[in-house]
């Protein structure tokens, strides 16, 4: 029987070949919690067993939500996780080491594998073609000490792009595009599998942007093929040996199969207070509206490629004095690259403010909480009611180049109309 | 099992940031203060207010947004006796059904805030006692069925020493 990506890799996590709607126990690869579940995954992992993990090299903690705390409360569940790491011998990566998608491909995700995370963008995985999904504290916590999971294999739908992008138009643009078409649920309990002209063409940092958001339509995990692509991003990490080629059997079975012509895709943004609520840039509805925050940063957009993205528009700018602009780069290594190439002193001489590697204003926990009646633009993933520490403030999403012109003119702006 | 309480309504698509504020993360290693502040952001009377066995009742897509299990696990201790909605997204559901609380896919537009419900999960019924209306829910699947039988997947291993496999 012919497999989509989905159902392969979880026959190989079963030991026995599964189709979609079987509920089977898969073997997991990799396991991560983060600061803001982590010390319930350790509790709830605590009423069943001493501290121990199955597979301490490939179980990570990470300190990124609250990173450095704000709090005692925080840093006391900080010491927590350091110690639970500690004693089960798993992988610490510490306050400003980045957050916890980006280090996963950068130094632990591998085609092929079934990895589960107390995150619901554990899904970022996927854009290295590896099954990976975000679960609650105790699924995670009976994955790191048993080694297993128990799933349900999800039905796959297709997304089948062609096409390119037009200049300042970004993987972003077709991540909001799809959501914004499939709506919040309209992936629910599914694999969102990618294909087509436009994906293979596509490099690994804007596929993980698109896997990253598979969550926002529901879905339990995006993947996208392991190809050439793949190899040479885990070779620059010094990982070739992880790779593997990958990718869904011809005529697997597909509840649904989605075509998209990417060259037809403008700037999008997503506008309060649903990731689902996407309009082109060019909307009515978004045109001209003040913003008092602009956001660089989070899991969804803040590699190297996309502080590149936003410095190579605001070069020799100054941001709009009414607009603040905070970068947080996803990861230690993304800072250290952004500080190589110059680009932490141009985005200083622009007005920026940089922040710690973590994750930042995205969950308003260390910084940047907007003010009653603020609004943010933002290259994260949500904008829920309160995501960023004000439920009176809210929350626009898009693409470092739209991020970049917002900042230049102070109002949601076109990147394609940056001069 | 029989559950009874009255009906809270919330709308479609209420997020793990309605349930469990960002902004209150720091008492995340605190359940039974967080409880106090659940979905506060939507309904400001919610926490003061809810009576034990007392049901949400929401829309499309209820639970969305981030894998936060703290959020089932403070409907919970708030009293709540089962989520009622008409889709609940994927980590939600699971993790409901994982720390013991009951989450049920019903019609509720059936409902109105303040009704007088029953819930019998052994029957997959749900009753509207104040205007009678009677409509039966999908059984879990075995695994989930098992886990919440057992109050909780952490207990549930705790007893077992393994996952349920069916
Ligand atoms: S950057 Fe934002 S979305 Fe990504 S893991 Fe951190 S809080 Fe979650």
């Amino acid at each position: 029987m012919p497999q989509s990506m989905a159902e392969k890799i979880v026959s190989e996590k079963a030991g026995k070949p599964v189709k979609a709607g079987e509920i089977v126990i898969a073997k997991v690869d990799a396991a991560l919690t983060q600061d803001g579940t982590g010390p319930l995954t350790i509790r709830q992992l605590r009423k069943f067993s001493e501290d121990k993990a199955a597979n301490p090299g490939r179980t990570v903690q990470f300190l990124d939500h609250a990173a450095p705390s704000p709090r005692m409360e925080l840093s006391n569940d900080h010491m927590l996780m350091r110690e639970f790491a500690q004693t089960t011998g798993s992988v610490l990566s510490e306050v400003g080491d980045g957050i916890c998608h980006q280090i996963m491909a950068e130094r632990f995700v591998r085609p092929g594998d079934l990895m589960v995370g107390a995150d619901s963008h554990t899904c970022t995985g996927g854009g290295l073609g590896a099954f990976s999904t975000g679960m609650g504290s105790t699924d995670v916590a009976a994955a790191i000490s048993l080694g297993k999971t128990w799933l349900k294999v999800p039905e796959t739908i297709r997304f089948e792009v062609s096409g390119y992008f037009q200049r300042h138009v970004y993987s972003k643009d077709l991540a909001l595009a799809v959501i914004g078409q499939m709506g919040a649920d309209g992936c629910d309990y599914m694999s969102m599998e990618w294909g087509g002209g436009a994906i293979d063409a596509m490099p690994i940092h804007e596929r993980l942007t698109v896997s990253n958001m598979a969550v926002e339509a529901g879905a339990k995990c995006g993947l996208m093929p392991s190809d050439d692509k793949t190899r040479e991003y885990l070779a620059s990490y010094g990982r070739e040996t992880d790779w593997r080629p990958l990718a869904a059997d011809p005529g697997a079975a597909y509840s649904r199969v989605v075509d998209i012509d990417a060259t037809q895709i403008v700037p999008m943004v997503a506008m309060p207070h649903t990731v689902d609520n996407v309009v082109q840039i060019d909307d009515e509805q978004v045109k001209g509206v003040q913003i008092d925050q602009v956001f660089l940063g989070s899991c969804t957009n803040c590699r190297i490629e996309d502080i590149r993205v936003f410095v190579g528009l605001t070069k020799g700018k100054k941001r709009h004095p009414r607009t603040r602009v905070i970068v947080t780069p996803a990861s230690r290594a993304v800072m250290k690259q952004a500080a190589d190439e110059g680009l932490l002193s141009e985005l200083l001489d622009f007005g920026a403010t940089i922040t710690t590697p973590g994750c930042g204003v995205c969950v308003g926990v260390h910084g940047g909480v907007l003010g009653d009646g603020e609004k943010c633009l933002a290259t994260s993933n949500r904008n829920f009611k309160g995501r960023m520490g004000n439920p009176d403030s809210y929350i626009y999403l898009g693409s470092p180049a739209t991020a970049a012109a917002t900042a230049i003119y102070g109002v949601l702006a076109d990147p394609r109309e940056v001069v | 099992m029989d559950i009874k309480g009255h009906a809270w309504k919330f709308g479609d698509s209420i997020s793990t940031d309605h349930i469990a504020p960002g902004r209150l993360f720091h008492l995340r290693s605190n359940l039974p203060e967080f409880a106090k502040h659940v979905l506060e952001d939507v309904r400001p009377e919610f926490p003061s207010h809810v009576q034990q066995g007392d049901f949400i009742v929401g829309g499309k897509n209820f639970g969305l947004g981030s894998s936060r299990e703290h959020a089932p696990q403070i409907i919970k201790m708030a009293g709540v006796g089962a989520v009622l909605a008409k889709s609940f997204a994927r980590i939600f559901f699971r993790n409901a059904i994982n720390v013991g609380l009951p989450v049920i896919v019903c019609d509720t537009d059936r409902m109105s805030d303040g009704d007088e419900i029953k819930v019998d999960l052994e029957a997959g019924t749900v009753l509207n006692l104040t205007n009678g209306d009677e409509q039966s829910f999908p059984a879990l699947p075995g695994v989930m069925r098992e886990i919440l039988m057992n109050d909780g997947l952490a207990q549930y291993i705790k007893d077992h020493q393994d996952l349920p496999i069916h």
